[in-house]
């Protein structure tokens, strides 16, 4: 084989924490040969992202590298910053993860891609300008020219990342780095992304190091992979070989851990996740589901025809011109020890139906009905009592905790406030919750701060359940948690499911979550459910071409399923409306028992 | 952007209005001008005459009618003391606290802006250190200590500079200015930078605070990482964020520049509005102070407004929109 472009090794980089310096990656060795994707894959704090700022030399002054980093046969460390920058951006293009932030928001997108061009390439203003134009259409952005002149605002999150995409190839680059470049993504426009940057590098031959969390990615994108765990390389190797025969119990824990669209093919009820015993690299076998659905008795969540809009309003006498139909004519019943998920990509109304029926947000028509008690029109006393039969678990543990709270006290707070505990038995009522949720009782006394992603999660769950509600509203619960985290508290809500018998209305953009854990599935778009009915029927026989659409886009954690993918490159639409839209009445056709998609009455007579 | 400008002159009217009532009826509760004015030996006949003269023997009601009907026509009254009209007079003393005010936001952000740019960069170094040390200083001392300190340095030790009055000046497209000439330049040198002082350690920490922010983002990182060189990330990247929000509190600054004028001109005897609205309330001159407070009120709106747009222009996520904000 030829020579490597990228040699790493022996690469060490320290932060200085205080007066020592402190370790953070040790001893990483790895080589990307031209043409080649490598993908670095590892959990937050893995030390991948470090890897890929210790080779651009972006680290900063509070942080140093040692070892060798030869690119195109340079070392990288041995450069002065003045050298780094005509080698960053000019010979290694680098796509951060955040395409909401990476571009700066009071300059034009035409301006941020040509000081690339007059930087690096010498080019004088208009040529650079015709050149960002020829870029922009290169990562597929319509009409190039206009959206030269446009800021960053007028341009939605994949647009974004194609602007970005298109400033690190600039310069046709020998090696492009790519930080989580699709994490932030809904899945169809990380479908889009991902093919982009796969034609492009074969358009250019470049290098790619990948550094993902996605398996699913990993197994899409890359010909080889390394796998870093806290702050070492545990594995290398071919892609293939790693997914089907993993060297390392770390390598084995994560691929345990990964949801696979598709794994539950003939299976009708949740699945636990395996868990891997990081030692020994042992898989415990997966305790059986129990069926915990009671079908005999009143479903304890019902929704009637909700109907949830905000105005939108312009002018001096804020008019309303137009309403953004958030949630359109919903209806859904959730049983006792059912699990109903509702999926959908960001803005398709997912979030505003969960908050509408806890009445967070205020519906705009429509029943909800919790435990037989009317929610819509339920006064503040009401309110109170429904609110304890439903709680919420929300998506980011480290903004739904108060950080000023000792955790026994949130967890104690809502029992209190509701009259339920006294003072003298709260504390051994937040104990029993603590060990529910799989935490120990003496950490009652702790904050936040000093918990991790994954045990705030827990928290929350243990401050949700403070209440013995009978259902629980979980909007994005496990999104922003590490795969093996993910798999810990999924099956900690199975087990609390079939302890409790608590439903569960589970919001989520993660297909593989979803088919995990639910009885049955909601697909929203634009604020409808466009399809509905039991999860394996849903799955394994979708109807409506935007389930397909959305299933079609999950990356799949198994290299040897590469698909060739036909991806458009629609954007998402937001569900605005003129004032006084009249919806058309939709109905919905039977496809199997309990199954039912979307269809409009004039459609099928046209 | 019309419909924009409709609202917020609307807005400016109403807010003119209410002060007017506002004053109005604060003025007619304290004290009585006639007292002031006329000297204790007046009889009870002359002295009749005079309020009858100003008609303050009216209902406070029918007093204010009798002004508003008069200021819709551009007539806010006459001075007690002088007998000119309280705008003329207002209007003969802006240009001098204007020029002092410009003169020293001026020097607040050529000062202020590097410096607060140099702390923010480096937030450990001895000099960055040293330019928030003076930055406590400049928040902390009287204004009017400084003042007296500088007059006794540089005017009395030194001689370098004039401790008083205006200098030459001529005529800017009819309006007298000092900064033209050498003579009225030096002597707007000491009270301009007596008054930007407070500011100047307002605009630093301002800008150290936005600098160090900006540069911990994103889209910083990600011009480090296009290879851009570190001036040019500096200038537009950095700086241009920076000063979004440091141009709302300049906005809100300059108004009070004005309005704090007063202290500074008294020291320096510069001959601006300041001194004539002390000397108004001394003496209860009704009309001028009443001109005044409402010659601010428009001030306030116009720099308002101005900051607005200039938002808009440097941030384009900031649109303009008519009602409520």
């Amino acid at each position: 084989m030829s020579e490597p472009i990228l040699s790493i090794s022996g690469l060490t980089t320290e932060f200085k924490v205080g007066k020592e310096w402190r370790d953070v990656i040790r001893n990483v060795n790895l080589d990307i040969h031209q043409g080649e994707t490598v993908a670095v894959v590892g959990e937050s704090g893995s030390g991948k992202s470090v890897t890929a700022m210790s080779v651009m030399r972006l680290l900063g002054s509070n942080a140093r590298s040692s070892g060798k980093i030869l690119f195109e046969g340079q070392d990288l460390l041995g450069l002065t910053q003045e050298a780094m920058q005509t080698v960053r951006g000019n010979r290694i293009g680098m796509i951060f993860q955040e395409p909401m932030t990476s571009l700066n928001p009071v300059l034009k997108i035409g301006e941020q891609i040509t000081e690339v061009l007059m930087e690096h390439r010498g080019l004088e203003h208009r040529a650079a300008l015709a050149e960002a134009e020829r870029l922009l259409e290169k990562v597929r952005i319509p009409s190039a020219r206009q959206r030269l002149n446009e800021y960053p605002l007028s341009f939605s999150g994949g647009m974004r990342q194609r602007v970005v995409i298109a400033i690190a190839l600039a310069c046709e680059p020998k090696l492009l780095i790519a930080d989580e470049p699709t994490t932030a993504l809904d899945v169809t426009i990380q479908a889009q992304i991902l093919e982009l940057i796969k034609a492009l590098q074969q358009e250019e031959g470049m290098a790619v190091l990948f550094i993902t969390h996605d398996m699913g990615v990993v197994a899409e994108i890359s010909d080889r992979t390394a796998v870093m765990f806290r702050g070492d390389v545990v594995e290398t190797g071919l892609t293939e070989q790693i997914f089907r025969q993993p060297a390392h119990p770390y390598t084995r824990a994560l691929l345990a851990a990964v949801p696979q669209l598709g794994s539950m093919n003939g299976q009708s009820l949740p699945l636990r996740f395996p868990i891997v015993d990081m030692a020994t690299g042992q898989i415990e076998p997966v305790k059986p589901t129990v069926d915990t659905v009671r079908n005999d008795a009143d479903p304890v969540l019902k929704v009637e025809r909700l109907v949830t809009r905000f105005p939108v309003k312009k002018g001096i006498l804020r008019r309303t011109v137009g309403n953004i139909h958030a949630v359109e004519d919903v209806s859904f019943e959730v049983r006792e020890g059912e699990t109903l998920s509702l999926v959908g990509e960001s803005g398709c109304g997912k979030s505003t139906t969960g908050r509408s029926i806890l009445r967070l947000t205020d519906p705009t028509s429509g029943r909800v009905t919790i435990q037989q008690r009317d929610v819509v029109s339920a006064d503040k006393q009401e309110l109170a009592v429904i609110r304890r039969e439903a709680q919420m678990i929300f998506q980011d543990p480290f903004e739904s905790l108060n950080p000023r709270l000792r955790v026994g006290d949130a967890i104690a707070e809502p029992m209190v406030a509701h009259g339920l505990a006294g003072a003298s038995d709260v504390g051994e009522r937040v104990g029993k919750l603590l060990e529910k949720v799989g935490l120990s009782p003496s950490m009652a006394d702790r904050f936040p701060h000093e918990f991790s992603g994954g045990q705030r999660q827990r928290v929350c769950i243990a401050r949700a359940l403070a209440l013995d509600p009978k259902m629980i509203v979980a909007d994005e619960s496990v999104s922003a948690l590490d795969v093996s985290i993910k798999a810990q508290v999924i099956n900690l809500l199975l087990d609390l499911q079939e302890q409790l018998g608590l439903g569960y209305l589970f919001i989520s953009h993660d297909m593989a979550v979803v088919e995990r854990i639910s009885h049955r599935v909601a697909v929203m778009y634009m604020g409808e459910i466009v399809e509905i009915g039991p999860r394996q029927a849903v799955f394994e026989n979708p109807q409506h071409p935007y389930t397909r659409k959305l299933m079609a886009a999950v990356p799949i954690a198994d290299p040897t399923r590469k698909r060739v993918r036909q991806i458009s490159n629609d954007e998402i639409r937001t569900p605005y409306r003129e004032a006084g839209f009249v919806p058309p009445s939709r109905e919905y056709l039977k496809i199997g028992e309990d199954h039912f998609v979307l269809g409009r009455k004039q459609e099928r007579a046209a | 952007m019309s419909s924009y400008l409709f609202s917020r002159l609307a807005q400016t009217i109403v807010t003119l209005f209410v002060m007017s009532v506002l004053v109005f009826v604060g003025l007619y509760m304290v004290g009585n001008p006639v007292d002031v004015l006329l000297s204790s030996s007046a009889t009870p006949q002359e002295r009749m005459e005079v309020i009858r003269a100003f008609g303050l023997d009216r209902p406070v009601w029918e007093q204010y009618f009798t002004f508003l009907t008069k200021a819709l026509q551009g007539d806010l009254g006459n001075s007690f003391i002088f007998n000119q009209p309280a705008l003329d007079l207002i209007f003969q003393r802006m240009p001098a606290t204007l020029e002092l005010a410009f003169v020293a936001l001026v020097m607040a952000l050529i000062i202020g802006i590097p410096l607060g740019v140099r702390a923010g960069l480096k937030p450990k170094s001895r000099i960055s250190r040293l330019i928030m040390t003076f930055s406590i200083l400049g928040f902390s001392l009287p204004t009017f200590w400084i003042g007296l300190i500088m007059i006794m340095i540089f005017s009395v030790f030194l001689g370098w500079l004039p401790a008083s009055g205006r200098g030459d000046t001529v005529n800017l497209l009819g309006v007298p200015v000092s900064f033209l000439t050498l003579d009225g330049l030096s002597h707007l040198l000491l009270p301009a930078f007596n008054l930007a002082l407070f500011k100047i350690s307002l605009v630093i920490r301002l800008t150290r605070a936005g600098v160090m922010e900006v540069m911990q983002l994103d889209y910083v990182r990600f011009a480090r990482a296009k290879g851009i060189n570190e001036k040019r990330i500096l200038r537009v990247h950095v700086l241009k964020n920076t000063l979004i929000p440091l141009i709302t509190v300049i906005g809100l600054e300059l108004g009070s520049l004005i309005a704090f004028a007063v202290v500074t001109e008294t020291i320096f005897a510069w001959p601006g509005m300041g001194k004539l609205i002390i000397d108004a309330i001394g003496v209860l001159d009704r009309p001028v102070i009443l001109a005044y407070l409402l010659i601010t009120v428009v001030m306030f709106s116009v720099i308002n407004l101005v900051v607005d747009i200039l938002y808009s222009i440097v941030d384009p996520r900031v649109r303009l929109e008519g009602g409520s904000r």
